[in-house]
């Protein structure tokens, strides 16, 4: 029952769609009704049981508002012992670390700047040049982030090559895996536009590495975006696409569904994957909960960033696939080389409701089962 | 039971468990109220209908509506008295008690065949239609293809008419025979 087949049209970007697999394979089992047994009796009819089952089911634990659970490490400082040592810690980690963090970082930021604008202003005349001064700068002052949570990153696998036509799909937990990913080599990054001094960081310095806006609440934006992903990734000079198929983060053991966009733009998909781990800090940015300066604030505060990134063989859209299929083949590759549980459901629907759809097919097919049951006299 | 702290105590814990006539071990209270806290995104002391709507697996349930007028508003003690029906240790009596409930919209205790009719919209939706009844021109049948005449006929079989008004033993005789399957597990850390 894919939804994506063929000659199917893209329907309108108004509607948020769930454009994914058959949704039935991953949820309970226990669909509407069973396979019909024999006649239809009143019984039968007023037996809601499943559905209500279902419904239950759902209240108590679903997959969905798992992925967005922040799961902080367990505490540990429960006795007369370790508590001392936990408050030494927090001395340490506020007192001493937490400073040395900062100056770490504004030195990083003084340094930047300090070359970054004349290098943006003078060198307007020799495009090539700037450009790649530009990309030095920016990972130099991601690498300064980077240190500044004392991040510990295993980076797997043979380190991309610049190649047009190829873009990079990783897992999404938090913003800081751009930065993460950015010192390493210097790619272009689609992001959502924020607001505060880190929407003044995006319209300025990584306009230089060449970034693509898009607003989550506006439907016809979609087209928009995918169109300008499609002129990037074909531009030769252009710093490789790195795009989180995801589309909103989640908190590193799970995995939502990618959003085919990055997958139809007949380009090689090189995935990454990035893992987190959780004994040192929890990486995952719960933006419901936190504004972005407090996660900051929060990895800063912590003992280290410890991370590790895989970076996987590069994938080609198969004769016999659809994007939407390719789309999750990629995310198993991901899911699997990461430690991650696929769940089915659309990263949007935090901010959204699910398509009526869905609910028409349960109605239907049970629909279809009382009518067929009504005939077998 | 404190409006917005997570913390329960015991004493919490065992009125709760009271009020629920023990369907649920004292863990499970616990884990409910986890997820009670979790859903509860304003901290007012009950889930609103649109907090329940946020889950995607409960909004695209046919009975999502239906289920939402019974939970609205409710706190944590009646959230799990709600649920107590679910319990593995619940009775098949409760069990049918709680499908009589979703049924009587109106709580007086009869269940019409508008209500019967009107749950049965909702699981179906649009896939039987309004519409008169047609006639299979291949099988020269009359198709049931009507919500009306699919109910009547099933229920003049089970002996009733559509003005009959059905009660709580009815149902126990019509749903206590068939093995009702209507279990849910909490998840305990």
């Amino acid at each position: 029952m894919s939804s994506g087949k063929g000659g199917e049209l893209i329907p309108s970007s108004s509607e948020l769609d769930l454009d994914r697999p058959n949704i039935e394979d991953y949820l309970p089992s226990g669909s509407s009704i069973q396979e019909p047994l024999g006649k239809l009796r009143l019984c039968d009819l007023l037996d809601i049981s499943p559905t209500l089952t279902e419904a239950a089911g759902a209240i108590v634990d679903d997959s969905f508002t798992r992925c967005f659970k922040s799961n902080p490490p367990e505490p540990w400082n429960w006795n007369v012992y370790l508590f001392p040592l936990w408050c030494c810690g927090v001395v340490i980690r506020y007192l001493i670390l937490f400073p040395v963090r900062v100056i770490v970082l504004t030195v990083g930021w003084i340094i930047f700047l300090s070359c970054f604008i004349p290098v943006h202003l003078l060198l307007k005349g020799h495009d090539k040049l700037q450009k790649n001064m530009e990309r030095a700068l920016v990972e130099l002052i991601c690498s300064f982030f980077v240190a500044s949570w004392t991040g510990v990153i295993n980076y797997h696998g043979p380190r991309p090559s610049m190649r047009p036509k190829q873009v990079f799909v990783a897992n999404h937990t938090s913003m800081i895996d751009f930065i993460i990913l950015e010192q390493m080599s210097s790619f272009a990054v689609i992001m959502q536009k924020h607001p505060g001094w880190v929407g003044l960081l995006q319209s300025t310095i990584l306009e230089s590495v060449g970034c693509i806006w898009f607003n989550r609440t506006e439907a016809k934006d979609r087209e928009t975006v995918t169109k300008k992903l499609r002129e990037h990734s074909q531009g030769v000079d252009n710093n490789p696409l790195l795009i989180f198929p995801e589309g909103t983060c989640v908190n590193n053991q799970y995995s939502v569904m990618f959003k085919k966009g990055a997958f139809e733009l007949g380009c090689t998909i090189c995935p990454i994957a990035i893992k987190y781990n959780k004994i040192f800090v929890d990486a995952f940015w719960n933006s419901r909960k936190q504004s972005f300066t407090m996660h900051l604030l929060q990895l800063m505060t912590s003992w280290a960033v410890v991370c590790d990134v895989w970076y996987l063989e590069p994938q080609n859209l198969r004769p016999d696939e659809t994007p939407i299929e390719f789309a999750e083949r990629v995310r198993d590759i991901i899911s699997v080389r990461a430690g991650l549980k696929k769940v089915p459901w659309d990263g949007y629907l935090k901010y959204s409701r699910p398509s009526p759809k869905h609910r028409e097919r349960k109605q239907q097919s049970f629909a279809e089962s009382v009518l067929r049951r009504l005939e077998e006299n | 039971m404190g409006n917005t702290s997570s913390m329960l105590t015991q004493y919490d814990i065992e009125e709760v468990q009271q009020h629920c006539n023990n369907a649920f071990s004292q863990q499970e209270i616990v884990s409910l109220y986890e997820r009670f806290c979790q859903l509860d995104r304003n901290g007012g002391g009950f889930v609103s209908g649109e907090e329940f709507l946020s889950v995607p697996e409960f909004a695209v349930n046919p009975l999502s509506q239906r289920l939402l007028r019974m939970l609205d508003g409710l706190n944590f003690k009646e959230f799990v008295a709600f649920l107590s029906a679910f319990s593995p240790r619940a009775t098949v009596q409760q069990k049918i008690e709680f499908i009589f409930k979703v049924y009587d919209s109106d709580g007086n205790g009869k269940v019409t065949f508008n209500d019967m009719l009107d749950v049965l919209h909702d699981l179906t939706g649009q896939f039987i239609s309004e519409q008169q009844s047609e006639v299979d021109l291949i099988l020269e049948m009359p198709l049931f293809t009507d919500c009306k005449q699919v109910l009547t006929k099933v229920l003049e079989e089970a002996g009733y008419n559509k003005e009959s008004l059905l009660v709580m033993s009815d149902f126990v005789k019509i749903l206590g025979s068939s093995g009702l399957k209507m279990e849910v597990e909490v998840p305990v850390d």
